[in-house]
């Protein structure tokens, strides 16, 4: 360990945060050299959640493989979900009903407030405020129960197959969702109120892990990392997918690069999803929910590519097909791992503190970087 | 001025302060906000949604018959391996010999409640319960025979 | 009526008329080490009990529920579980100090409770030095969090107890000059003195707004003194895992976490004696009536009283805001609090000197 830092000198403190650390959310290893207590660089290491989903899913039929990208990132289940419908689905050049491509948008949009509902409240608790955490589940508990009524799941749905959605949605939908969405905006002001707003958060979040547009481009970074820096990154508007060319929400970009800008980026995030919710609710066409697909789904030779935006940026699967059952290989591009390797840059010259502050702005979700 | 600066950045402290004391104060005086719910007790009360996938079962009607042929769809749907189908022959009045569901088999153990199975089915005979307290001392009570002992096939239902 | 000085007067008679007065003088030193460890148990039990509910409730959650009604028990449930427990010492850490530190920091706590007047003359040691003796005392805690930190052989602790030994020390200051503000006031250091001074008016109701501005910056440096959030940096949860304690199990952590408690409640019952009189009741002016209900309450309740309140007002503060940074936190410190202070203390002199205050 202690040689792979490279950079260390003698009377450098080197100090392991994770794979068990209250702050790593989950088990990422950083291992970080500091100099009295000004870091030095950190070196994230992988491998501890490692479930070789991607060996996984050669063995999977088309049809299987998709449940287990639930698991990658988990708190955006559905449009990793999604993604891999698209893509099987680009390669069989099938259509899908209109009603599917409504439901599934408003359910990524869902999935998507949900969690950056859960990534504010995490936030929160890295800099010590842990009221936040739970005022956060309320909104994203009304999310689950949405979920769960019509997915039959609240974390790992499953509920978008190829071809459409697997059941059609559940009759109180539409009015669950619009209870949400004013309750919603009901207490989305205490967020400002209790976290945004406070002098002691924005301190600690302002001109704290500098990341500017270049490096944003040179490290990969996309999402909200991305657009905090001013990098238009958003997939829903570069390469439309379903309905979103449909629907008008404006893509957030701020300049500044820091925490704050990251932060706020987020928050406004969930208010443009409550936005194309509240365009698509009230229109889902009638029709059927998904096509008709073959009992056994063949992809023609040949690779695919999709990619779409998760909640914490483009996600991407790659299918090599051989024409078989199975695909003979898949790639997941995960936000995560690009977004996760800016930490280093980002965070050089500051304190542990600011570590986890910058650290927490990058919603890391350690299952997807670690597949 | 340099003053005016520094009281203003005081007072826009405390200001921004104050507001988050009195957001928890009002959650600290409101009882009725609280979410928790009290699992055990609420036991009678509680409300699943009823799409809600906790496990697999057979539906069986009141002649202990069910609508599953044997035909194995679940089994390969499957992505786990948690379903096994063994099946048997029946013998036919006309003397064919027919196959039918002999034993099938859950691994809740091993399951993740994705539903493909449910959607593979072609007769229906399978489908999500529910429950969610699963938990057993023994390993081996989660392995589950989904059809009753003794119940046969619903008139009716081919392949 | 209900009054502690009643029981201990009963106490030392009966004992002065049964035994010789040596003797008398050892039952009672022992009585009173019982009865000091008792507080202690009882306080370290109804405080994390409180500090749960607080917690609970401001997030919108039920808290403690199931053992005894409302909880009441689960911290005696939880205390018991950690006397069962392995007190674990780690093969780096030096034996003897990591094992000492959890005794000074809680010896400390205990010894700041002597001059502390609960009630109505219920006083273990009315020194004439009280306030001064409480402040010298009170420095003492942060030698063993040092200790504990450095002896643990985990550089999270060392870390965690740098912090807090800077901390401690920059927030002494300000809580020292808030405290001289009153001191000023009343012309002694006597805790009985202090309290009888407020017997027509609590300073900080006569002291105006530089009591307020004392009073205020009091309880700051003292949530930073007491190592709570959001000055909570010598165990941040979110950064150093536990900070100063995390090698630390079992008995030896329960002893840490006891003291925490404790001295939240030391500093809060410093911070009712000074500016809020005390087990002094609520009077107003003439109002010979109402004066005399809030008489009738025990003295004692309103000790406790005041500081429940000043406690539940630092537990508020824990479940709102988010951490300071360590260089923020050493800012605020030195840039506003003790400058602050400062002018502060010169306008309660000059006040003081002109007799502007009631």
């Amino acid at each position: 360990m202690f040689e792979e830092v490279g950079t260390t000198t003698e009377g450098d403190l080197i100090i392991n945060l994770g794979p068990q650390h209250p702050a790593t959310h989950g088990v990422l290893h950083l291992v970080i050299t500091l100099n009295g207590e000004i870091i030095k660089k950190v070196e994230p290491h992988l491998g501890y959640i490692h479930r070789s989903i991607e060996k996984m899913t050669e063995s999977l039929s088309y049809r299987q493989f998709i449940y287990v990208t639930s698991r990658m990132d988990y708190l955006s289940a559905h449009i990793n979900n999604h993604a891999c419908a698209l893509c099987v689905e680009k390669a069989l050049q099938l259509e899908v009903p209109q009603r599917a491509q409504y439901i599934r948008v408003i359910m990524d949009e869902l999935t998507r407030i949900a969690s950056h509902e859960l990534w504010w409240g995490a936030m929160a608790m890295d800099l010590g405020a842990f009221t936040p955490f739970f005022h956060a589940f309320r909104e994203r508990e009304k999310i689950n129960e949405i979920m769960e009524e019509t997915c039959g799941a609240r974390l790992t749905m499953n509920y978008m197959v190829p071809g459409g959605v697997m059941v059609d949605l559940h009759p109180d939908f539409q009015k669950k969702v619009k209870a949400f969405i004013q309750q919603y905006k009901a207490k989305i002001h205490e967020y400002d109120e209790l976290v945004t707003g406070n002098i002691i958060f924005q301190n600690r979040m302002k001109g704290i892990g500098y990341l500017s547009a270049q490096d944003a481009v040179s490290y990969g970074c996309t999402g909200p990392v991305a657009r905090g820096s001013g990098v238009a990154s958003d997939i829903r508007k570069i390469a439309p997918y379903d309905v979103y060319d449909k629907v008008e929400f404006d893509e957030v970009l701020q300049t500044e690069g820091d925490s704050f800008a990251r932060y706020m980026i987020r928050i406004q995030e969930m208010h443009q999803s409550i936005k194309i919710i509240e365009q698509l609710i009230d229109v889902i066409p009638d029709g059927n929910f998904q096509a008709k697909t073959k009992a056994v789904i063949k992809l023609p030779k040949g690779e695919f590519y999709q990619r779409v935006e998760t909640a914490r940026g483009e996600l991407g699967v790659y299918i090599v097909s051989e024409g078989a059952a199975q695909p003979y290989r898949i790639k997941y591009r995960s936000p995560g791992f690009s977004n996760l390797s800016a930490l280093d840059h980002m965070v050089r010259g500051h304190k542990i503190g600011d570590l986890i502050a910058a650290m927490g702005t990058l919603d890391l979700v350690i299952p997807d970087i670690d597949r | 001025m340099f003053l005016k600066e520094y009281f203003l950045d005081i007072y826009k402290a405390t200001k921004s302060l104050l507001t988050g004391m009195k957001l928890t104060g009002y959650y600290f005086t409101h009882h009725k906000e609280i979410l928790t719910e009290e699992y055990p007790e609420n036991r009678k009360s509680l409300q699943l949604a009823e799409r809600f996938r906790g496990e697999v079962i057979m539906p069986h009607d009141a002649n202990n018959e069910h609508t599953c042929t044997g035909c194995s769809s679940c089994e390969i749907a499957c992505p786990n391996g948690s379903i096994k189908i063994i099946s048997k022959f029946d013998i036919t009045p006309e003397g064919k010999k027919k196959k039918a569901i002999d034993q099938h088999i859950y691994h809740l153990e091993l399951c993740t409640m994705c539903g493909l199975c449910v959607e593979a089915c072609p007769t229906d005979a399978i489908k999500m319960a529910n429950t969610f307290e699963h938990s057993v001392f023994n390993r081996n009570h989660l392995i589950k025979r989904l059809n009753k002992p003794g119940s046969k096939i619903k008139e009716g239902i081919e392949e | 009526m209900f009054s502690l000085e009643g029981i201990t007067n009963f106490i030392h008679e009966w004992l002065n008329s049964h035994l010789p007065a040596t003797f008398a003088l050892l039952v009672e030193f022992v009585l009173v080490g019982v009865a000091a460890i008792g507080l202690f148990a009882f306080l370290g039990l109804v405080l994390v009990w409180m500090e749960r509910k607080v917690a609970a409730v401001m997030q919108l959650r039920l808290g403690p529920n199931r053992l005894g009604p409302k909880g009441i028990f689960q911290t005696s449930a939880d205390t018991l579980k950690l006397i069962m427990k392995e007190a674990l010492t780690p093969d780096n850490a030096d034996k003897l100090l990591f094992n000492l530190a959890p005794f000074v920091v809680i010896i400390v706590a205990m010894l700041i409770l002597a001059p502390i007047s609960f009630a109505k003359n219920f006083q273990i040691w009315d020194i004439n030095i009280g306030v001064l003796y409480v402040t010298a005392i009170s420095s003492l805690s942060v030698i063993g969090v040092l200790m504990a930190g450095w002896s643990s052989g985990n550089k999270y602790s060392l870390l965690g107890a740098m912090l807090s030994g800077a901390q401690i020390v920059s927030y002494e200051l300000s809580a020292g000059l808030s405290i001289l503000t009153i001191i000023v006031l009343t012309g002694s250091l006597k805790i009985s003195d202090i309290v009888a001074s407020q017997e027509n008016g609590w300073w900080i109701f006569k002291g105006h707004i530089p009591a307020i501005i004392a009073f205020v910056i009091f309880i700051i440096a003292s949530t930073a003194e007491t190592n709570r959030a959001p000055f909570d940096l010598a165990e941040a949860e979110s950064e150093l895992t536990a900070g100063f304690h995390t090698e630390y199990g079992g008995m030896k952590f329960a002893l840490f976490f006891l003291a925490e408690y404790i001295n939240i409640f030391i500093v809060c019952a410093i911070g009712a004696t000074l500016f809020l009189g005390g087990w002094m009741p609520f009077h107003i002016g003439h109002w010979v009536a109402f004066n005399h209900i809030m008489d009738y309450i025990p003295s004692s309740f309103w000790f406790f009283g005041k500081t429940g309140f000043l406690i539940f007002l630092i537990m508020w503060f824990r479940w709102t805001f988010p951490r300071l940074r360590v260089d923020q936190l050493l800012n605020l410190e030195w840039k506003y609090l003790l400058p602050i202070s400062m002018f502060n203390l010169l306008l309660m002199s000059v006040m003081a000197i002109m007799g502007w205050y009631f």
